[in-house]
């Protein structure tokens, strides 16, 4: 894991220091709500439905035990117990006081964190694959590049005020497991075809919200060496001429549809040839420091199969199922990735008790080097676990309720806070996550459907990645009541693609007979084998089409 | 400079996010006749006409330094008092839907008055 530097470290106090007093001249009158409020935003302070709501970076999604502890602590000592991890792995509490968040902050400094840059119109705290470092299908880990772009872009003077807020997510793998495509920009690692250097595949103008776009590619390679030089030139491009007179048209995905990719590109290489390259780019003494803290833990010698998994997956049939189900295979033999659910039935998706956080950071520290990830899919990883040990870790998640086997299924659903929290959202999300979960709570059959993504968002910005969900649900306001309109076919992967719409909004009570209706379909015309998605695709969307008419048309 | 919002249709009361905790809060009249903030959606202070809207509407803009977010929003008289129109408002005067031990449904607040 990354370590903070003498640097990180003042700046992050001086910034507490300093939003300390903002707050005080906020109270004391001598700031007004004006020109408090973008100050607030600045240090991911925003005013929602119910209370404030304070967003915290988890840059890339890596956590310590040490820092999950802390946000259990400060959970309980200045909010409700709670928080809620989101889809852009970050961890939000829903009810802190104004008065409150410079000790929040100060509590956060003291394990490296904060929560600069998690709002406003500047470069985002960077995603990445949440099986970094650890997933078989990978080429290199890009943590160590997405912790370099975290030390360009914060407070970066030249992109601090940007046209619009900017996202990077980065993977190192084949499959896209971060959405790369859904981001301003998208970095993958891959090898050269001819030389098998490594370098990168940018894509540039993905996004979703109310004009979703998938990114496209403007560089098949750059090299490693080049990359800050090639992103100064990218957001010189997008700072310059992305639009400013119309914030629903500020993205850089709108820059890129309305000169076209080809201008694009050109505009970037010409900004990227003017630039004076070793003058932006990390030198590589630099990138060695970073990667240093990337090198991989110290793991033992052992066989690729435990003889203790097999024996007690044999006496527990539910212990076996959460083992086929939320596992993901290891570059390393004898060890395996878990993923810990936190979409059991019935309760909202995203959401750790300070409880839960405390056992899973005990667990962490125990069996997995001290070390978690936070998925875009709100979930929680245990990276580095001994097959051994996956008994007793998984007897420990039972009585906390974070046992629930169903990564990549149907209940495994992404919802934004939606209408209970937010005050952009024009409908909830996490009932309607609730219901459909509670309408596939049987664990065979859920099995048996295979893998599906159900995303919803309770508004058009599309915290949920709706648009990209094998089925999408996005919640609009339609005369003064909830409707939910359904999309098909949106895919998160290197596949990205965006789903269709089905037809007109659904009531919320109508929405899990309309996802059994899609859900019916499928089953009628799946081959042998076919995943949902898979079987979409070849059939295309006029049956599921059918079947939703007519599940509308009798409502 | 942050827009005048267009006034509802009336009755309406008038709900804001106290600046210090982020609570709700609803404009109440207090038994001198003053207007005041309140935790709880059931005193809220109906507005039935024009002179009475206006009136909260300059208590809010009075009231920077205590509130964020004020705005009146319409209602309906039930028999706990005014209920707002809109779901939106709904949920802003009762909590999350889906965590009854949580806002003003699980009686957070509602005891408590504060005073601008």
């Amino acid at each position: 894991m990354y370590r903070y530097d003498e640097f990180d470290e003042r700046f992050v106090r001086d910034r507490v220091a300093q939003f300390g007093d903002q707050v005080a001249r906020r109270l004391d009158g001598s700031l007004t709500e004006d020109e408090f409020k973008p100050l607030r935003l600045k240090n991911g302070v925003y005013l929602q439905l119910h209370a404030y709501m304070l967003r915290i970076a988890i840059p890339y999604g890596t956590l310590s035990s040490r820092q999950l502890r802390q946000l259990a602590l400060i959970g309980e000592r200045y909010d409700r117990s709670y928080g809620h991890f989101t889809t852009r792995q970050n961890l939000q509490f829903n009810w802190p006081k104004l008065r409150d968040v410079p000790a929040i902050l100060d509590l956060l400094a003291d394990v490296e964190m904060h929560c600069i840059q998690t709002s406003g119109n500047c470069i985002r705290n960077v995603t990445a694959d949440h099986f970094a470092g650890v997933a078989q299908d990978e080429i290199e880990d890009p943590r160590p590049v997405c912790e370099l772009i975290r030390q360009w872009s914060t407070a970066h003077p030249e992109f601090s005020y940007l046209p619009r807020k900017f996202k990077i997510a980065a993977t190192g793998a084949q499959h896209d497991r971060a959405v790369i495509k859904a981001h301003d920009i998208g970095l993958r690692i891959v090898r050269h075809p001819e030389s098998g250097e490594i370098g990168y595949e940018i894509s540039v103008g993905g996004g979703l919200g109310r004009t979703p776009m998938i990114g496209k590619v403007v560089r098949d390679f750059l090299p490693k060496a080049d990359l800050l030089a090639y992103l100064e030139a990218v957001m010189r491009v997008y700072n310059l001429e992305g639009r400013r007179d119309n914030k629903y048209k500020a993205r850089v995905k709108i820059l890129v549809h309305e000169i076209g990719t080809e201008e694009f590109r050109r505009r970037v290489e010409a900004e990227f040839s003017a630039l004076d390259g070793p003058s932006v780019n990390a030198d590589a003494e630099e990138l060695a420091r970073i990667a240093a803290y990337f090198t991989p833990p110290a793991y033992e010698t052992l066989p690729p199969d435990s003889g203790a998994l097999a024996v007690a997956k044999a006496g527990n049939p539910d212990f076996a199922r959460w083992v086929d189900t939320n596992l993901t295979p290891h570059r390393v033999p004898g060890y395996t990735a878990v993923t810990i659910s936190l979409k059991p039935v019935g309760l909202a998706p995203g959401d750790a008790t300070s409880e839960q956080m405390r056992l899973v950071a005990d667990l962490a520290e125990r069996y997995s080097f001290d070390e978690l990830r936070v998925t875009h899919a709100q979930n929680l990883v245990l990276p580095h676990v001994r097959k051994d040990d996956l008994f007793a870790i998984w007897q420990a998640l039972v009585p906390v309720g974070l046992a629930t086997a169903n990564l990549g299924l149907i209940t495994d659903i992404i919802a934004c806070p939606g209408l209970d929290y937010c005050s952009l959202a024009t409908a909830r999300s996490i009932p309607i996550a609730q219901a459909i979960a509670q309408r596939f709570a049987d664990a065979d059959r859920q099995a048996s459907i295979g893998e599906l993504n159900i995303k919803i968002s309770g508004c058009i910005n599309a915290c949920g990645h709706h648009h990209v969900g094998h089925i999408g649900i996005l919640g609009l306001e339609k005369r003064g009541i909830e409707s939910y309109q359904i999309t098909l076919g949106g895919d998160a992967t290197e596949n990205a693609a965006i789903g269709e719409i089905l037809g007109p909004g659904l009531p919320a009570e109508d929405v899990p007979d309309a996802i059994e209706a899609i859900v019916g379909v499928y089953e009628s015309q799946r081959h042998d084998g076919e995943r949902f998605i898979e079987t979409v695709k070849r059939v295309g969307l006029v049956p599921f089409k059918a079947a939703f008419r007519e599940l509308a048309d009798a409502a | 400079m942050t827009s005048t919002p267009k006034r509802p249709p009336l009755p309406a009361i008038l709900l804001a996010n106290d600046l210090l905790d982020g609570d709700v809060v609803f404009a109440v009249e207090d038994a001198d006749g003053a207007l005041d903030w309140t935790r709880d959606p059931r005193l809220a202070l109906v507005a039935d006409e024009g002179v009475a809207a206006g009136r909260l509407e300059a208590f809010a803009a009075a009231a920077r330094q205590q509130v964020v977010d004020a705005y009146l929003v319409d209602v309906e008289i039930g028999p706990n008092g005014p209920v707002p129109r809109h779901f939106r408002e709904r949920f802003k005067t009762l909590g999350p839907s889906t965590r009854p031990d949580l806002g003003k449904q699980a009686g957070e607040g509602i005891a408590g008055r504060r005073s601008a």
